[in-house]
């Protein structure tokens, strides 16, 4: 077996957005969360990612502004290294390097050069002990400074970065550890320690979840496992500190967080409400209900006006006042598990799998963007912990995208299986799908596999679930039963069962003539026309653990692996074994515009990828380790664009793109070297000058604006007659930014407005003549104060133009230099005259 | 922030019959008239000119009633014995009528005597009607023949004797004066015609003919006899259509509707059935407390006339547009029209900036509640008389809810005598019910966990609790009477389906693991 270099494992997108607290910048445009290994910039209007901050090579555990410059970030991670951004560029100033794995950070305005971070006991690196430590950020101009000037400030802290804060002024830190309180006060190196009982007598665990500090004043509230909120104050002396409790969450508090003015807390849990309490004025709480999932982090942007709301279904929510969502930023949304298998919607090519409690999520694999989610459930969702909820376990999509078939349950210790099968119709007119019908306990057990396939007729689709009761069940749309006001519905064509055995996987042919249907050791094949038993293959020992037909040529195989660590083909026309080989395959699926197969096989710990065609004895392609773990859900995607890789080990990448879940849920894919110079490739192309969010408007104008920038930069090295332009439009600008009440009556700009619009003839033909004369600064001098007020303004116009061209042009030439120079000279004149005349 | 996401009713498959267009126009009847005759109704006829008075012939008489009528406008009693078939002639002016005694007698429906004497006859005479030209009158007896009398003369014209039996229904052409259908108890149907003196098609109907009757088109001839309906084709020369059987008696009276649209058959089974005429589906089905013999539709489907064997004639009125109006206006009051365009008419004007309303989400009480979990109190509305009489699936529903939420308990404790004899009424209603049983029955074990410790303070709750249990007693049985019934049934299918053997190959032969047999049942509806 041949190990192809060139073919690597990447990451690919779907990482958490929620894990540690994004940040909103002082101007509210812009919102930064850490997202994996990058440091993710978003529009806070539009919702769209502008940029990633790539450097770090590890997790990267918290974003904070820097408070000396409110246009530069730090971001640490647990790689070792604290890095300074600027986030309008994407620009990387400067590398910190620490040394030890960080966990959070915290910085303060009062402490000028230092930041505080959270780091394992040095002693011990494995332990689960953390310390808040002060480093000395050395003043340097390298990229990259050794920050080793460590000094520990308090031991045994909790690596949460909410379970510390700041207080009013930096003048001392506040930390919380399960059931104790901490205050260290930097002035007088003196830390007081406010202890809790591990249960108070109703049962409610005292246990501190979260901290945050007051700004102006001294108290810090501090969130609790039962779901009450402490404020403490007067913690200054040891003994005559006070608290008093607020209780509205019935579980934790997850997050609290004051309002920059201190007028306002802010709370929020598994409840998924946002509460806002008025500060001394306890009593008096606003709720935002029904935020989607429970709240893990809130912050609040540095003039109070935006909320942003961190949930754990990966979405960050902003909201404006406290009132409304003003937008939505969701990632791919991961749970525990993933209960239905990856599918590739047909229509959109999205990825689908459950997400939220009850919704399935269509995730753009191309754009890593969450599309939308579907509710299939349809319920209220009740925020509770402990409570059974419906959860959406398979899903299965037919060849055309036209329909979707979900189940839903619930198991309840004590009660009935609920099972809900739901027949979902694509509707054009939406472009989204929308019930058909519903079933209400299509089975009496568990449903274990569920396919669609092309009925007899080749003209209806027909759907199959087989269940843990031993039965499957064939689907089709009645046409015939419906009444005048409905419209079509599924129902129960064929019940099937097999020796009482409990069928487990179930497959069509490509072409919707044969269903192989697995019963523990035994596959069966039927035709789906008449529901016949045609044939019964097995291998023993070992149940069938994954079933798949042969695709395009190979479509007489089917492909089966059995519990026994076995991977057998078999021939469909002689109904005979053809091959079989013995792995311990996790997971078999196949590539549906294409021969290939994709088996993951589990060794060692390790899954090794194995791609082969089903008639060729040599795999196409074989990947070792490709994760740790088992790999238990993967999806061929098909790609928008073809490849035309010719090698042979790259081939199997160039109709679809192979994506798989590891163990610790991280969605991954294979990519080849072609494709990754491209991505390198375009995602240069797409350096953004401005503010403006990356949307496909954008993407349209901003390309016609190059465009024509490019073309003006042609012309006016040929003609003058272009210059003509930016001078007019300055003059408008110096217009309209003159204060009202400060300019003159109308008709007499009126004229002048007119004629700085006209594109002067003389002016170029000075210009020409005058090519090599230096500007006239005593021209310059004489220009009255305005002009100082304008030359700020012209620089920062010039340096906007230039930097949509970016990096790639040089310093200005000569004759843009010339040219600037003379629009300054002209436009400001008329003013002068103005002034001179209005005096 | 997403909107609160009502309690979502389940919407069951309805029960019973659909309505359909069909329903509602034979629903719309009022209740009965009911009178009182002699003896068995053998016929009634309506008399084609308005007022659309009607004969009923039974036992020795012949009563004439009015359309809105309850006591017979005239009678005619000069019958020696029973008298039959009683028919109006196209005008309305004169009566024709059978009797036990072989002798055929003509009326004048304002006088009392008979106008003339038909004799000649045998034995009794079923059947009478007059000939399209109205000077000749079509009899048919027991004597197996089948007479026409010219009625100025009183004179016998022909006689056909091609019938093997009893002759007892028979109709004449309104659109040719030579034609005429009989039907005979020897199972068949003969269609006359005068101008040849013999039969022209002869139809096998199989079994006794009780009623025949011709389409107004006179294309298409309908008999009815034994269960059977047949509709035979006589521009076909006689070749059979249509066979229905939706009756479980004979049948005994057929008649169309005014338009033609509807075929209507009565018969001993106490049914009458209503036929769509373009597909032959039984379209609508009324009850009668006994055997039909006669059955009538009066001119416009006004009314409804049945005689019965218990010699009750059953009169429906059709209701007038006004009253059933009456009752839907009743149902809702609609606000009025300024009311209701109220500024839906305003056109909005070029420089008007339209602010959008928020479509304002209605919830009902229950969800109202739910979404402020207050969920004893929507249990309460829920379980409110009108919703847990007329909508028990909302009640479930919310129980299903309150089920999910975790906080069904929560909601059934806490009740009072009165809360808790509402809550055990709904579940005694509803229990068996399979619709609802999987959350009624969670329902009812939380309720005896709680209220435990309370049995026996009230005697209200106590008889409750009793009928519960009988209830759920009886259940029990009839479930296991169900599964044993299934049981047999399992036997017979298996005994009675072929073994099948399947090819298998040589692999899996080997292991003797597949000795294939599809043990599938046959396909199975469900409804969703």
């Amino acid at each position: 077996m041949v190990e192809h270099s060139d073919i690597r494992v990447v990451h690919r997108g779907g990482s958490k957005l929620n894990f540690r607290e994004p940040l909103i910048t002082s101007d509210s445009r812009f919102l930064l969360c850490a997202s994996g290994q990058c440091v993710k910039v978003f529009s806070t209007s539009t919702e769209e990612c502008i940029h990633d901050l790539r450097g770090h090579t590890d997790l990267v555990t918290g974003v904070l502004p820097k408070p000396s410059n409110h246009l530069q970030v730090y971001s640490c991670s647990a790689d070792g290294t604290v890095r300074l951004w600027d986030y309008t560029d994407g620009i990387l100033i400067k590398t910190y390097v620490i040394g030890y794995p960080i966990y959070s950070m915290y910085v303060s305005a009062n402490h000028e050069g230092v930041i505080f971070i959270v780091t394992p006991m040095q002693s011990d690196k494995r332990s689960e002990l953390f310390q808040l430590v002060a480093v000395d950020l050395p003043q340097s101009a390298d990229q990259l400074v050794e920050a080793r000037e460590l000094s520990a400030v308090l031991s045994d802290v909790s690596s949460n970065p909410a379970a510390s804060a700041f207080g009013r002024g930096g003048e001392y830190i506040v930390s919380a550890k399960p059931l104790q309180l901490e205050v260290y006060f930097f002035k007088k190196h003196k830390s007081y320690r406010f202890p809790l009982k591990a249960d108070n007598k109703k049962g409610g665990k005292n246990t501190f979840t979260c901290v945050a500090c007051h700004p102006k004043d001294d108290c810090v509230a501090t969130g609790h496992e039962d779901g009450k909120i402490r404020l403490w104050r007067n913690f200054n002396h040891k003994k005559e500190y006070t608290y008093s409790t607020l209780h509205w969450h019935h579980n934790a508090v997850s997050s609290l967080c004051f309002t920059p003015e201190g007028t306002n807390l802010l709370s929020g849990g598994v409840e998924s409400v946002l509460v806002q309490w008025r500060y001394k004025q306890e009593s008096q709480r606003d709720f935002l209900p029904r935020l989607g999932a429970a709240i893990t982090h809130i912050t609040v942007s540095p003039d109070g006006a935006l909320f942003c709301t961190s949930h754990s279904d990966n979405k960050i929510t902003i909201i404006q006042s406290c009132v409304k969502v003003s937008a939505v930023i969701q990632g791919l949304v991961k749970g525990e598990s993933v209960r239905t298998d990856f599918m590739v919607d047909p229509r959109s090519k999205a990825m689908v799998l459950n997400g939220k409690p009850g919704h399935l999520q269509f995730y753009s694999l191309q754009r890593d963007k969450l599309l939308y989610n579907l509710d299939i459930v349809q319920q209220e969702y009740i925020h509770e912990l402990g409570l059974q909820q419906f959860e959406v376990v398979k899903a299965a999509f037919s060849a055309s995208g036209n329909w979707l078939a979900t189940v839903e349950e619930r198991k309840q210790k004590d009660a009935e299986l609920e099972l809900h099968l739901k027949l979902w119709a694509f509707e054009q007119q939406t472009q989204s799908f929308v019930l058909n019908t519903t079933i209400s306990a299509p089975h009496e057990s568990w449903i274990t596999a569920l396919c669609f396939g092309l009925a007899a007729d080749s003209q209806t689709t027909v759907l199959v679930s087989t269940s843990k009761d031993g039965h499957f069940k064939a689907w089709q749309l009645d046409a015939r039963a419906h009444t005048d006001d409905e419209g079509p519905a599924w129902s129960c064509d064929f019940v099937g069962a097999y020796h009482g055995l409990v069928p487990e996987r179930c497959c069509f042919s490509a072409d919707g003539s044969l269903l192989a249907i697995s019963f523990q050791e035994v596959v069966t094949v039927w035709t789906p026309a008449s529901w016949e038993l045609l044939t019964t293959l097995s291998q023993p020992p070992g149940a069938i653990r994954d079933l798949c037909f042969g695709q395009l040529s190979c479509s007489k195989y089917l492909l089966g692996t059995t519990a026994g660590n076995l991977l057998c083909c078999w021939n469909l026309l002689t109904c005979s074994l053809e091959w079989s080989t013995s792995m311990d395959v996790s997971l078999l699926l196949a590539d549906p515009l294409s021969e290939n197969m994709a088996a993951f096989c589990c060794q060692a710990g390790c899954t090794d990828l194995f791609v082969f065609k089903p008639s060729e004895p040599r795999p196409a392609f074989s990947h070792k380790a490709v994760c740790s773990g088992r790999v238990t859900r993967a999806v061929f995607a098909p790609r928008e664009k073809m490849l035309e890789s010719c090698e042979e080990g790259c081939q199997w990448l160039n109709h679809s793109q192979l994506y798989f879940l590891t163990q610790y849920m991280d969605l991954m894919t294979f990519s080849t070297k072609a494709e990754e110079d491209r991505l390198m490739a375009s995602s240069k192309q797409l350096v953004i000058d401005d503010s403006v969010a990356m949307t496909p408007f954008y993407l349209l104008l901003g390309k016609h604006r190059q465009q024509q920038q490019e073309n003006e930069d042609a012309l006016s090295s040929l003609s003058a007659e272009r210059t003509a332009l930016p001078k007019g439009s300055a003059a408008i600008r110096e217009l309209l930014q003159t204060p009202a009440h400060v300019l003159p009556s109308t008709s007499l700009l009126c004229s002048m407005f007119v004629q700085s619009l006209l594109i002067s003839v003389t002016d170029s033909r000075e210009e020409k003549e005058h090519a090599e004369n230096e500007p006239e600064s005593e021209k310059e001098e004489e220009d009255s104060e305005e002009e100082m007020e304008s030359s700020t303004l012209r620089p920062k116009q010039a340096s906007a133009g230039c930097q949509a061209t970016a990096c790639a042009a040089p310093p200005l030439t000569k004759a843009q230099v010339r040219e600037l120079r003379r629009v300054k000279k002209l436009d400001h004149s008329w003013i002068a005259g103005l002034l001179d005349s209005g005096v | 922030m997403a909107s609160f996401k009502p309690t979502k009713i389940q919407v069951y498959p309805k029960l019973g019959e659909k309505v359909t267009q069909d329903t509602l126009y034979w629903k719309n009847y009022k209740a009965p008239v009911q009178i009182k005759e002699f003896g068995a109704i053998t016929n009634i006829d309506f008399s084609p000119v308005a007022p659309h008075n009607y004969s009923v012939t039974a036992f020795t008489r012949i009563h004439i009633y009015g359309p809105f009528s309850q006591e017979p406008v005239k009678t005619f009693t000069r019958f020696k014995d029973s008298a039959y078939c009683g028919r109006f002639r196209s005008d309305g002016q004169l009566l024709v009528a059978g009797c036990e005694d072989s002798v055929v007698r003509l009326f004048d429906v304002s006088g009392k005597v008979a106008l003339r004497l038909f004799k000649g006859h045998t034995k009794a005479v079923h059947v009478t009607d007059f000939i399209s030209d109205r000077y000749q009158v079509l009899t048919g007896s027991d004597d197996y023949t089948c007479r026409l009398w010219d009625i100025p003369n009183a004179t016998e014209l022909t006689t056909y004797q091609e019938h093997t039996d009893y002759i007892r229904c028979g109709v004449t052409s309104k659109l040719n004066s030579d034609l005429f259908v009989t039907g005979s108890y020897d199972h068949t149907v003969k269609l006359f015609d005068a101008r040849v003196d013999k039969s022209v098609i002869t139809m096998d109907h199989g079994h006794p003919v009780e009623s025949v009757l011709l389409y107004p088109s006179e294309g298409l001839l309908v008999s009815a006899g034994g269960r059977y309906v047949k509709v035979w084709d006589l521009l076909k020369g006689g070749q059979a259509l249509v066979s229905l059987k939706n009756h479980h008696k004979t049948v005994t009276c057929l008649c169309l509707s005014s338009n033609g649209q509807r075929l209507l058959s009565a018969s001993l089974d106490r049914h009458v059935k209503v036929y769509n005429t373009t597909n032959y589906k039984v379209v609508h089905n009324f009850d009668y407390p006994a055997s039909i013999l006669s059955l009538a539709l009066a001119p416009d489907d006004e009314s409804i006339v049945v005689g019965m064997t218990n010699s009750i004639l059953s009169i429906k009125h059709r209701k007038s547009s006004e009253e059933s109006k009456e009752i839907s206006s009743k149902q809702r009051r609609r606000p009025s029209y300024r009311v209701f365009v109220k500024g839906k008419n305003y056109m909005p004007k070029q420089d008007d900036y339209l602010v959008s309303k928020p479509v304002k989400q209605h919830l009902t009480k229950y969800d109202k509640q739910l979404k402020k979990f207050n969920v004893s109190k929507a249990l309460d509305t829920a379980l409110e008389t009108w919703t847990r009489m007329r909508k028990p699936e909302i009640t479930v529903a919310v129980m299903k809810e309150l089920e999910r939420r975790g906080t069904l308990k929560n909601a059934l404790a806490g009740r009072d005598e009165q809360g808790l004899s509402h809550l055990l009424n709904f579940l005694i209603g509803n229990l068996a019910d399979p619709r609802f049983a999987p959350v009624l029955v969670t329902a009812t074990e939380a309720i005896l966990d709680i209220y435990q410790s309370v049995i026996g303070q009230s005697a209200v709750v106590d008889r409750q609790l009793l009928r519960l249990q009988e209830l759920l007693e009886k259940e029990a049985d009839y479930q296991q009477d169900l599964l044993e019934v299934l049981g047999m049934l399992d036997t017979i299918f298996a005994s009675s389906l072929p073994r099948k053997e399947v090819p298998c190959s040589g692999v899996s032969r080997s292991n003797g693991l597949a000795q294939g047999e599809a043990s599938a049942s046959g396909p199975q509806l469900q409804a969703t």
